[in-house]
C-alpha cells in the first residue's frame, strides 16, 4: 500500500492534472522549451559552419554530448522543480507541512511538480542525439548500449544532486542563489562541449570537485570509440558514471545536515 | 503515562541583527551579529488521553514553537517530550502518521484541485488502508457535510467550507491527537459553531486529545476546560477556566436594565462600568458583598426592568494575566 514509486506516480498524476487546466500554457512552455534549445543548438551549428572543428571534434561527436546532456538534465529538469523553491516554501511555512507528513522531504519535494513542459527540452535533446548517433558511426555492442543508458541514468542522478545542493544552501541563506546558478546551469552549458577543449583547473573542476565530466565527457568518449585526448583508460571511462551516481548519495547526505540545521533553527 | 508529556523544553533562537541602510546591509554580508531570544523556557505540562487544552498567549509567547516541537518540525535546546511514548523531533516519520495538524491561516489541501482528490493523496501520503480511508472519510464528510464539496476546486471554496475539509483532511488518517491553530480565524458566525461542534464531538465521542491554540476567548469558553496560557516562553497559568478566572479576579458583573432612562445607579460597593440606552454595567466584588444583598438592595432603591449577574469576559482575564506578567 502506498511505496513511494506509488506515492510518486500519484503525485505525478496530479501535477499532470493540474498542468492540463492550463492547457494553452503548457503548449506555449513546450513549445518555447523546444524552440529555445534549438535555437542554442543552431548556434553550435553555426560555429561549426565557419569554424569546421573544434580540436579535432567533429560537430557530430559534440552533438552526441549536446544531446546526452540535454536529455538527462530535461528528465532531472522535470523531476526537480521543488528544489528549486526550497526558499520560498520554508519563507511561507509550507515546508513545515511537510515535515508534518510522514514522508521523506526529499520524496515530497521531487512529487510536489512534475514539469510536463520540460519534454520540449527532452524532445529537442533527443532529437540532437537521434540524428548525432546516425550520424556517427559507432561500434554498436551491448556494452555500449548499455553505457548509453547507464550514464543518462547517472547524469540525471548527478544533476538531480546539484538540484538537492541548491534546495540545500536555502536553508542557510536566500542571498546567494545567484552563484548556484553558475555552478549548475554554467556547469551544463559546459559540459555539453568535450570537456578536453578546457584548461586544466577547469577540466579538473568538472571532474574532482563537481564530477560533471565523470557522467558526460568519460563515458561519451568511451561510447564514440575514441581514444581520450586526456588520456583515461576505457575501465575509467566505464566506470565514470558511478561517480555522478555518488555525487547524488553524497548530496542526499548534505541535505540531511541541512535539514538538521533547519529544525534545529527553525529559520 | 500520559499522552502528551512535555518536560523542561527549552528552545533558543538566534536572529542575524541587521543594520539599518546600504552600508548596514553589506555590513551584514561580512560579519552578522545575533541577538538570542528564549522562545520556550522551561515548558514543561502533561495532558491525559482526551483531554482538550486551550493554549493562549499573546503572539511570540512560544505557541507556535511549542507546537512545532511537538510536532516534530524543531528540534528543542534541551528537555524532554514525548507523545505516546516517541519522541516527536527524533521520530519524526512514526509522530507524524500519529498526530493531525490543522493550520488555521494556511491550508494543506491542494489549491488546484477538487478537495476529493487532496483527500486521496492524502491517503497515500499516510498510507491508510482503503477501506480504512473510505469509512473514516465516510464519517468525516458525514459530520460535516463535505459530499457537495467533493468535486469543488479548494481555490473556489469559503473559508468554512475550506476550514471543514482542512479538518477532515488532519483526521483521515485517526491521528490521537489533534493541534489546532486558530481554527475559527477569520470564519463568520455559523461556521465557527459548526466548527466547535465538530472538534467537541470528535474529543467527547472519539477522545482524541485536542490542542487548541486560538486568540478567540468564545473557542475557548465553549470548548476546553483546561487552559494554559504562555507568556514570554513561559507556562503562566495551567488549571481550568473557572480556577483561572477566580485567581485572576473576583470581580463579578451586574447588568441592569431599567425602566427609567435617566437613572443613575450609585451604590458603595460597585462600580459602574459603562452604559448603553437603559442598560448599565456594574462591577462588584462578592466577597465584599453578598450577590442576593447587593441585588435586593438595588432592586428596592430603583424601577428595574432585568437585571442578570455575569463573571467578567474571559479576554479581560487574558488581558489582566497579560498585565500581572507586563506581556505588553
Amino acid at each position: 500500500m502506498a511505496n513511494p514509486l506509488a506515492l510518486y506516480s500519484h503525485y505525478v498524476s496530479i501535477s499532470l492534472r493540474s498542468q492540463m487546466q492550463y492547457r494553452v500554457s503548457f503548449l506555449l512552455g513546450t513549445l518555447g522549451q523546444l524552440f529555445s534549445t534549438g535555437v542554442e543548438f543552431i548556434g553550435i551549428l553555426a560555429l561549426f559552419d565557419r569554424f569546421g572543428s573544434l580540436n579535432q571534434w567533429t560537430l557530430a561527436e559534440v552533438a552526441f554530448f549536446y544531446g546526452i546532456v540535454n536529455v538527462a538534465f530535461a528528465v532531472t529538469d522535470m523531476l526537480s522543480r521543488g528544489f528549486d523553491h526550497v526558499g520560498q516554501l520554508v519563507r511561507s511555512g509550507e515546508f513545515d507541512r511537510m515535515l508534518l507528513r510522514p514522508r521523506s522531504t526529499v520524496l515530497q519535494l521531487i512529487g510536489q511538480e512534475f514539469t510536463l513542459r520540460r519534454l520540449g527540452r527532452f524532445g529537442q535533446g533527443a532529437g540532437v542525439l537521434l540524428w548525432a548517433t546516425l550520424y556517427l558511426d559507432i561500434a554498436w555492442s551491448p556494452s555500449v548500449a548499455a553505457l548509453i543508458v547507464i550514464t543518462v541514468c547517472c547524469g540525471a542522478c548527478f544533476f538531480l544532486g546539484l538540484f538537492i545542493n541548491i534546495g540545500t544552501v536555502s536553508f542557510w541563506t536566500t542571498e546567494t542563489l545567484e552563484l548556484m546558478n553558475v555552478l549548475t546551469y554554467g556547469g551544463i552549458e559546459a559540459s555539453k562541449y568535450p570537456l578536453a577543449i578546457y584548461h586544466t583547473w577547469f577540466r579538473r573542476f568538472f571532474t574532482m570537485v563537481i564530477p560533471m565530466g565523470c557522467v558526460t565527457y568519460f563515458p561519451v568518449v568511451a561510447i564514440l570509440g575514441r581514444s581520450d585526448p586526456l588520456g583515461t583508460s576505457l575501465a575509467f571511462q566505464y566506470a565514470a558514471p558511478l561517480f555522478g551516481l555518488l555525487y547524488f548519495i553524497l548530496s542526499l547526505f548534505i541535505w540531511r545536515l541541512g535539514l538538521r540545521h533547519y529544525r534545529s533553527t527553525g529559520s | 503515562m500520559p499522552h502528551i508529556l512535555v518536560d523542561n523544553i527549552v528552545k533558543t533562537f538566534r536572529i542575524a541583527q541587521r543594520r539599518p541602510g546600504l552600508w548596514g546591509a553589506l555590513h551584514g554580508v561580512l560579519r552578522r551579529e545575533y541577538r538570542t531570544i528564549k522562545a520556550l523556557d522551561r515548558v514543561s505540562f502533561e495532558l491525559e488521553p482526551g483531554e482538550l487544552v486551550g493554549y493562549i498567549g499573546p503572539n511570540g509567547a512560544g505557541k507556535s514553537t511549542t507546537v512545532k516541537v511537538l510536532s516534530g518540525i524543531l528540534v528543542p535546546d534541551s528537555g524532554r517530550c514525548e507523545i505516546d511514548g516517541r519522541i516527536p523531533w527524533r521520530n519524526r516519520i512514526s509522530n507524524a502518521a500519529n498526530i493531525g495538524v490543522v493550520f488555521g491561516q494556511r491550508t494543506q489541501l491542494w489549491w488546484d484541485l477538487p478537495v476529493i482528490e487532496s483527500f486521496d493523496l492524502l491517503r497515500d501520503i499516510y498510507r491508510i488502508g482503503s477501506g480504512e480511508y473510505l469509512r473514516a472519510r465516510d464519517e468525516l464528510a458525514a459530520l460535516m457535510d463535505l459530499e457537495p464539496l467533493y468535486d469543488v476546486p479548494v481555490r473556489q471554496l469559503s473559508l468554512g467550507q475550506r476550514m471543514r475539509c482542512d479538518l477532515a483532511a488532519a483526521l483521515l488518517h485517526a491521528p490521537s491527537v489533534l493541534f489546532l491553530d486558530e481554527p475559527t480565524i477569520g470564519l463568520d458566525a455559523v461556521s465557527k459553531l459548526a466548527v466547535r461542534d465538530f472538534i467537541k464531538r470528535l474529543n467527547r465521542e472519539r477522545g482524541v486529545t485536542v490542542v487548541l491554540t486560538t486568540h478567540d476567548m468564545d473557542d475557548i469558553e465553549a470548548l476546553s476546560d483546561r487552559v494554559m496560557v504562555i507568556g514570554h516562553g513561559r507556562i503562566l497559568s495551567d488549571s481550568t477556566l473557572d480556577d483561572l478566572r477566580a485567581r485572576v479576579t473576583r470581580e463579578r458583573r451586574l447588568i441592569i436594565d431599567l425602566l427609567d432612562e435617566g437613572q443613575a445607579i450609585e451604590d458603595p460597593d460597585v462600580t459602574f462600568i459603562s452604559r448603553s440606552g437603559n442598560r448599565v454595567h456594574l462591577q462588584f466584588d462578592p466577597d465584599r458583598v453578598p450577590t442576593a444583598a447587593l441585588i435586593s438592595r438595588i432592586t428596592a432603591k430603583y424601577a428595574i426592568k432585568d437585571l442578570f449577574v455575569e463573571n467578567p469576559p474571559i479576554e479581560e482575564i487574558i488581558s489582566r494575566l497579560y498585565d500581572e506578567h507586563e506581556l505588553r
